[in-house]
């Protein structure tokens, strides 16, 4: 492990020799270690600074466990790193028996965050882990050093991974376009270098480097500008189109159990949020069960939860509909008063059992962070909930089309009767429908606790939403609920930009309003006799 | 047999509990908390009423106050504003008690403060709150804007040299009036139009794909760039998931934020966040004795070693300190009597110094910036050298700038205009 590390550090330590003409000697490094054991920022950030010109392994690893808040002093200003509770050891390796007394951690701010950040990357611009090289290009990208300029140049040559070496071509090419002292021609084609690829981070140094430019430098720059934000003008368009379709998504989840106990049975399921609640719930309590017992399962919590969820919220709907619901239908004013009761009953046995705050739900490795897709960023965790809605979809058109229980439960709401006399024991197939539709309810929690507070109150922000789409949608179709639920999403983000949140919001209802008077059932209107009577 | 015994002593203590609670119900003094239980707002309120519990039984065990034990009366607002005033007249008129700590909304606060003016009660409000208002019967224990936003801003200014500002808040009168003294303040400080960018969301708000996405654009171009939140309650959470995910970071773009403390912190990994600032009076985190003390006792009174500790509840601590010391002072609890007594009434907080009860019924306090760490805590970067002292009145408001409040003897005016020397100039 450490002959790992070692090597790359001597190697670097060569050049930084031969780049900056200077040895490094003991003295420097103790008196930069003296500065970094200190309660002043602005000392700690000097540190740095020169511990990275010194760039010796001491300071690499001294740095490396600053980073890592490892990096403790003692009061007589040595420096101690805390390899786990029990293991000391000094920056040259000597382990300590005894934690000295009166051990403080080296306090970082952002300011001491950013110089170590640079420091590290040309720190580790050899690293054998390719992630760390292109994190460390990234940071020389941020910190355009023109002392990083050698480094870069050589760790280029001999970079192998094509998308570290992209990185670090634009590293190289920000370092020479801010330099004042390169050549113009080499600082446009630096511009070049950079615009072809060009992104936020792209802009901001130019418009940066634009100030300081001579006249060819600075017409240059004015053209890429131009180029990027035409470009970038395209794509905010798209963004808003995927942004739109994720929001979608995230609707057509919440409405989709509620297009079957709403839409399919007419039932106004005032505690249908309160379905997805619990289905969060669940998947808080699966992973808090995976956490003690089985961590190496955390990954696979989400999908060890959505059975659970289905089962927890599909039961609680189940009795929800023989104890309350049954003795109500034809009534849906009681249903609508009954059904809020039991929302907030249910509400607040939530708040007893779990408490008043927020539970944290952790995100799986697959769905954190977020995906460049020709420089749109979209979150991976969002990226996710697109598939698996649709996946919901789908599955739920299939159960409703191709199983005997599906065609029970359309014959049963189409016509009642007659499906009795065929032999259908309607008030079972009515159970397990409100049972199906609260189940999926369940499953919407599952992903929605990704994106959203784990907290009682957590179905109330998608109940006005969820009725919005399927009646929107068209009361009993789940066609018309996807696609509401997308067009509503699709309109909602178009709109934020230009009116904001809050007004794209009420200009949404107001369409809602307008196009429910023209077309009471919706986009798509079922047609057929149940719907009369 | 024996669990007939049981049976019988517990009957028997039981009876004896009722009677002395009898002949106590008599003989003591009842303090109101007025705190949602349930709803939307009990996310936060329910930790106060807690708190407030805490304190009471600690009071009572050192005797109570003047020779009388303290009764807690408890009632359930549910986040609901007409319930709030409902209820605090309830408290004033059935249950008279001598003082209430409650409220957390300034919309809650809006709609009690004509009860407690019209009954004249004594109301401890603990959390920070927009400012322009100064009542009688209210006190302000929680931050004005100048103890908590500008001194944020001027962190940012001189710590982080931010050129561009990003006002981002939850679409109500706190996150609007804030956001309103501080672009009157960034502006006189220099700051141009184009680089203030105003957003506000509506409550719950879970969708910030789009508003991260802009705050990303609006910091490229090439300036220092800080987005200053008043985002509320639950929307944080999905926001800050959002800046995580978007990897903006506390490097690039720093975020502080005015309603996020430890306790909001408790439901999120915090690990992304690590560098994002907050603003507050008092952290968890801060290093003292007395802070050590209640930190423990917190924790032993919820039974909970995980519990966190936060800025309104420091709030209430010196509220409630205040109260016990200007009741003592004025020897009685009679309203009008310990309204008089607490302006210039003294208490340690918990940041290692003392706050005071001003004449305009805010107090004195720190203020402290911290940072994110990994572990949900704050390490605290910056706090101001002395005492700040509440201002009711922004000075960078048109129509309140000439306004002071004094409620001591001759002047006793909320709303008092230096201009016109005229008393209920409420500037419009």
């Amino acid at each position: 492990m450490t002959s790992r590390i070692l090597l790359p550090i001597v190697a670097m330590l060569a050049l930084l020799a031969s780049a900056i003409g200077m040895g490094a000697s003991a003295a420097p490094t103790d008196e930069a270690f003296a500065k970094l054991a200190s309660d002043q920022f602005a000392q700690i950030e000097q540190g740095i600074v020169e511990l990275s010109a010194i760039g010796t392994p001491e300071a690499a690893t001294v740095l490396e466990a600053l980073s890592e808040t490892k990096l403790f002093y003692a009061p007589d200003k040595s420096l101690v790193i805390k390899k786990s509770e029990s293991q000391l050891v000094s920056p040259s390796g000597m382990v300590l028996s005894a934690a000295p007394a009166g051990l403080k951690q080296v306090r970082i701010n952002n300011r001491v965050r950013r110089a170590l950040e640079s420091a590290l990357g040309s720190l580790t611009l050899i690293s054998p882990d390719p992630a760390k090289r292109k994190a460390a290009a990234e940071a020389v990208f941020k910190a355009r050093d023109p002392l990083a300029l050698p480094l870069i140049t050589q760790a280029l040559s001999r970079e192998s991974d094509a998308g570290v070496k992209e990185a670090m071509v634009r590293a190289r090419a920000a370092i020479v376009l801010a330099s004042s002292d390169a050549a113009d021609l080499e600082r446009i084609n630096a511009i070049d270098v950079l615009a072809e690829k060009g992104d936020q981070d792209v802009l901001a140094l130019f418009s940066t480097v634009k100030t300081t430019a001579p006249a060819s430098v600075k017409q240059a720059i004015d053209t890429a500008i131009n180029t990027i934000e035409r470009r970038l003008a395209l794509l905010s368009s798209v963004q808003n189109a995927l942004y739109g379709l994720s929001l979608g998504s995230v609707l057509l989840l919440a409405a989709i159990g509620l297009a079957i106990t709403f839409g399919v049975m007419g039932i106004i399921n005032m505690a249908h949020g309160e379905m997805v609640m619990i289905g969060a719930y669940t998947t808080f309590m699966v992973q808090e069960v995976v956490r003690a017992r089985y961590p190496a399962l955390f990954d696979w919590s989400l999908l060890i939860a959505l059975p659970l969820a289905f089962l927890t919220a599909g039961a609680v709907g189940l009795v929800l509909e023989r104890s309350i619901i049954r003795f109500l239908y034809g009534r849906p004013l009681e249903t609508l008063l009954a059904t809020w009761g039991v929302s907030l009953m249910l509400q607040q046995a939530v708040r007893s059992i779990f408490g008043p705050t927020n539970r944290e739900v952790g995100a799986p490795a697959f769905m954190s962070g977020s995906v460049d897709l020709f420089g749109l960023t979209i979150t991976s965790g969002r990226l996710w909930i697109i598939v698996f809605s649709l996946v919901v979809f789908v599955v739920l058109s299939l159960v409703l089309r191709a199983t005997s229980f599906g065609l029970k439960m359309r014959a049963v709401t189409q016509n009642r009767r007659m499906a009795a006399s065929m032999g259908i024991r309607t008030p079972w197939i009515d159970s397990l429908t409100f049972a199906l539709g609260s189940g999926i309810a369940g499953i919407a929690g599952v992903a929605l606790s990704q994106i959203d507070n784990v907290s009682p109150n957590l179905g109330q922000g998608y109940i006005i939403d969820s009725f919005m789409v399927v009646v929107f949608g068209g009361v009993g179709n789940l066609w018309g609920t996807l696609v509401a639920a997308l067009t509503l999403g699709v309109a909602n983000k178009f709109l934020e930009p230009l009116a904001g949140a809050v007004l794209g919001k009420i200009v949404v209802l107001v369409f809602i309003i307008l196009f429910i008077q023209k077309r009471p059932r919706g986009l798509f209107a079922l047609k057929g006799r149940a719907v009369e009577a | 047999m024996k669990p007939m015994k049981t049976l019988f002593a517990a009957a028997l203590a039981g009876g004896l509990a009722l009677s002395s609670f009898a002949a106590q119900a008599q003989n003591t003094i009842k303090v109101g908390v007025l705190h949602s239980l349930s709803g939307t707002m009990a996310i936060s309120e329910t930790t106060l009423k807690d708190v407030m519990l805490m304190l009471i039984e600690e009071q009572n065990k050192k005797g109570g106050i003047l020779g009388k034990k303290l009764e807690a009366v408890v009632v359930d607002p549910a986040s609901n504003w007409p319930l709030f005033a409902e209820k605090a007249r309830e408290l004033l008129t059935k249950d008279k008690v001598a003082a209430t700590f409650g409220c957390w909304t300034s919309v809650s606060r809006k709609s009690v403060l004509p009860v407690f003016e019209e009954l004249n009660g004594v109301l401890f409000y603990p959390v920070q709150y927009e400012g322009e208002e100064s009542s009688k019967n209210i006190f302000y224990t929680g931050a004005a804007p100048n103890q908590q936003a500008i001194p944020a801003v001027d962190y940012l200014m001189e710590n982080e040299k931010v050129q561009r500002w990003v006002l981002a808040g939850t679409d109500y009168v706190y996150p609007r009036t804030t956001n309103k003294i501080l672009e009157a303040y960034l502006k006189a400080k220099g700051v141009k139009s184009e680089d203030i960018m105003i957003n506000y969301t509506p409550f719950g708000h879970s969708d910030w794909q789009t508003i991260v996405s802009d705050v990303k654009k609006f910091g490229s171009t090439g300036k220092k760039t800080a987005v200053v939140s008043t985002i509320n309650g639950d929307a944080n959470v999905p926001f800050y998931k959002e800046l995580g995910n978007q990897g903006i970071k506390a490097t690039d773009i720093p975020v502080v934020a005015f309603s996020v403390g430890e306790e909001e912190l408790a439901g999120i990994d915090t690990k992304p966040l690590v560098g994002h600032l907050a603003a507050w009076n008092y952290f968890q985190s801060v290093e003292n004795a007395d802070n050590k003390a209640f930190i423990e006792k917190w924790k032993a009174y919820t039974k909970n070693p995980k519990r966190v500790t936060n800025d309104p509840m420091e709030a209430h601590v010196i509220g409630f300190n205040m109260w016990v010391k200007a009741v003592e002072k004025a020897g009685t609890t009679d309203p009008s009597a310990v309204i008089d007594a607490l302006v210039g009434v003294s208490v340690p907080n918990l940041t290692g110094g003392y706050s005071t009860m001003m004449p305009n019924h805010h107090i004195t306090k720190p203020v402290l910036i911290g940072e994110i760490k990994a572990d949900g805590q704050f390490s605290i970067v910056s706090q101001t050298a002395g005492l700040v002292v509440g201002d009711e009145w922004s000075d960078f408001l048109e129509g309140s700038k000439d306004l002071i409040s004094d409620w001591r003897a001759p002047m006793s005016c909320g709303n008092f205009n230096v201009k016109t020397g005229k008393c209920g100039g409420a500037g419009k």
